[in-house]
């Protein structure tokens, strides 16, 4: 194992120019897959945010009685999906409707609005179909008037973020292999270069695992600062957009780990599919 | 040690290499391989370092069978064994000594012992002064010293060479001659590809001749294992 680990290393010496080389491109594909880290990233945030703001309005027919209305509170308390239930009065919503929307400023009778229950759901629990659900139960009750959700908002946002996450891990999955491919070619250039010093290792017993590791090690190595390299540049970016345009979120600590980890697994796996294919050529 | 039975070797583009070659080497022997240029000397002993896998006929060297070794089995079988090279095959960016401890390394020895090993080795190959140089440093007799060094380093029981004496003079060929006879005076079995038939001729040793990819003569034929008798 020592052997293998000062061959990792006097790679990096004999090559210098190559390693940066490969370092660089490392560093510039993870990068790029960082940057629409950071897009999804902050998109996903921002889709969280609104999410939270999805909830299920139900009108109260006039004239119920509050009995009945607190009743139906605590029914609908207990369903499984909801996270909280408060009953607008209609001074409330016309308070809300007030700060909201200027044309109700000059309104001065709050019984022009109905009073609602809010109702808002649970994480992971305001998607389309569960949203429609609830509504749906929710009309069952014969004092309750309309129930609105905003349908159309609701399945847009749902889209959104699919398509968002597909499109990320496409994206992500596309960049990964580039990076892998450059990895596995620049070791090759390295296996080539030492093809004479492999052939000498069998002659003289060397299993081939021992003959990979030096180059799995190299490669590891090479992923790993790669990333480290890519995750300063994102950095970079961050801090540059987050001075002059917004402020964006920036990848916690377990996501900046695992993203120099990635790349050191794009170095590992980039140099396996090398060397394998070396081994099984000569 | 080494067995040959219908041994047949076939090349993609240039046909038969050799065809169906029996004979037999025990422990201990020393043997000449001669034969003209393409006559299929090269092609025997990489069959024996197992670089090659025969057509036809089975291959046994130290206990191992071409039929039925596994890929995974083929660097245990090679430790056993010590492969010389007409262009003695050194790590040009080495010293002497890395060269040496290389092959030791390769097989998981521990750094100490490799020391005392490469030591033991320089001194056996008569070169305890040149540890340190670079093999472009040393004369061709001397880097054939060297991967002599090197093929001994893992207590082969056979010692492959395969014209180490080829780009050599004559007296260096002489001192390389001399490292082999005392190599396989201590027990170890060798095997030597060559064109040098003045060097044939001033010994005893057992020679095989090859022509056509075929045993033309066998100065030991009465050793060659009788399912080969018909074939001669
Ligand atoms: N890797 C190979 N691919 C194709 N043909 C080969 C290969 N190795 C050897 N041969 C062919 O096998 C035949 C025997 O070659 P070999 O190298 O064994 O001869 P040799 O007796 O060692 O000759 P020399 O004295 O010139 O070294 C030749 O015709 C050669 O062209
Ligand atoms: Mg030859």
């Amino acid at each position: 194992m020592r052997l293998a680990w000062r061959e990792a290393l006097l790679a990096f010496k004999r090559a210098p120019m190559l390693s940066a080389l490969s370092i660089t491109t490392i560093a510039f594909s993870l990068f790029a897959f960082g940057l629409f880290g950071l897009v999804a990233l902050n998109i996903r945030k921002a889709l969280v945010e609104v999410e939270e703001r999805v909830e299920v309005r139900a009108f109260i027919v006039d004239g119920t009685t509050s009995e009945s209305t607190s009743a139906a509170i605590a029914d609908v308390r207990a369903f499984p999906e909801v996270a909280s239930v408060t009953l607008v009065t209609p001074e409330q919503a016309l308070d809300r409707a007030r700060r909201e929307l200027g044309e109700f400023n000059d309104v001065f009778d709050p019984s022009i609005l109905p009073a609602s229950l809010d109702v808002r759901l649970k994480g992971g629990m305001r998607d389309p179909a569960t949203v429609h659900a609830v509504a749906e139960r929710m009309k069952t009750y014969d004092f309750i008037d309309d129930v609105r959700y905003g349908e159309e908002w609701v399945e847009k946002l749902h889209r959104i973020r699919n398509v968002a996450t597909i499109a990320g891990i496409l994206l992500g999955l596309t960049f990964a292999t580039v990076a892998i491919v450059i990895i596995g070619s620049t070791i090759r250039m390295a296996i080539l270069a030492r093809a004479r010093e492999i052939s000498i290792m069998r002659l003289v017993g060397a299993t081939d695992s021992f003959i990979r590791s030096p180059f799995l090690i190299e490669g590891a190595l090479k992923g790993l600062l790669g990333g480290l390299l890519a995750l300063a540049f994102a950095w970079i970016a961050n801090y540059v957009i987050g001075h002059f345009v917004f402020r964006a979120d920036f990848f916690d600590i377990r996501l900046s780990v695992l993203g120099v980890l990635g790349g050191a697994l794009i170095g590992v796996l980039g140099s396996a599919l090398s060397v394998g294919r070396h081994l099984r050529e000569v | 040690m080494i067995r040959f039975t219908r041994v047949t070797k076939e090349f993609p583009r240039t046909g038969l290499a050799l065809k169906e070659v029996s004979f037999h080497l025990a422990r201990g022997e020393f043997t000449f391989l001669t034969g003209p240029s393409g006559a299929g000397k090269s092609t025997i002993l990489k069959l024996i370092y197992l670089e090659e896998q025969p057509t036809a006929g089975e291959v046994k060297i130290a206990g191992a069978s071409s039929v039925t070794i596994r890929n995974k089995d083929v660097p245990r079988v090679r430790r056993k064994m010590g492969v010389v090279f007409q262009d003695f095959r050194l790590l040009e960016d080495r010293t002497v000594e890395e060269n040496i401890a290389f092959a030791l390394e390769v097989t998981g020895v521990g750094h100490t012992t490799i020391q005392l090993k490469v030591a033991r080795l320089l001194q056996l190959v008569g070169l305890s002064s040149k540890g340190p140089s670079l093999p472009r440093e040393l004369s061709g007799g001397e880097q054939q010293r060297v991967a002599i060094a090197r093929a001994l380093a893992n207590d082969p029981v056979l010692i492959v060479a395969d014209e180490p004496t080829g780009n050599l003079d004559e007296r260096a060929t002489r001192g390389i001659f001399q490292l082999l006879k005392d190599i396989n005076a201590s027990g170890t079995t060798v095997l030597m590809a060559t064109h040098d038939l003045e060097l044939v001729r001033s010994t005893q040793y057992r020679t095989i001749e090859l022509n056509h990819g075929q045993i033309v003569f066998d100065s030991r034929a009465d050793v060659t294992p009788p399912d080969a008798g018909a074939s001669v």
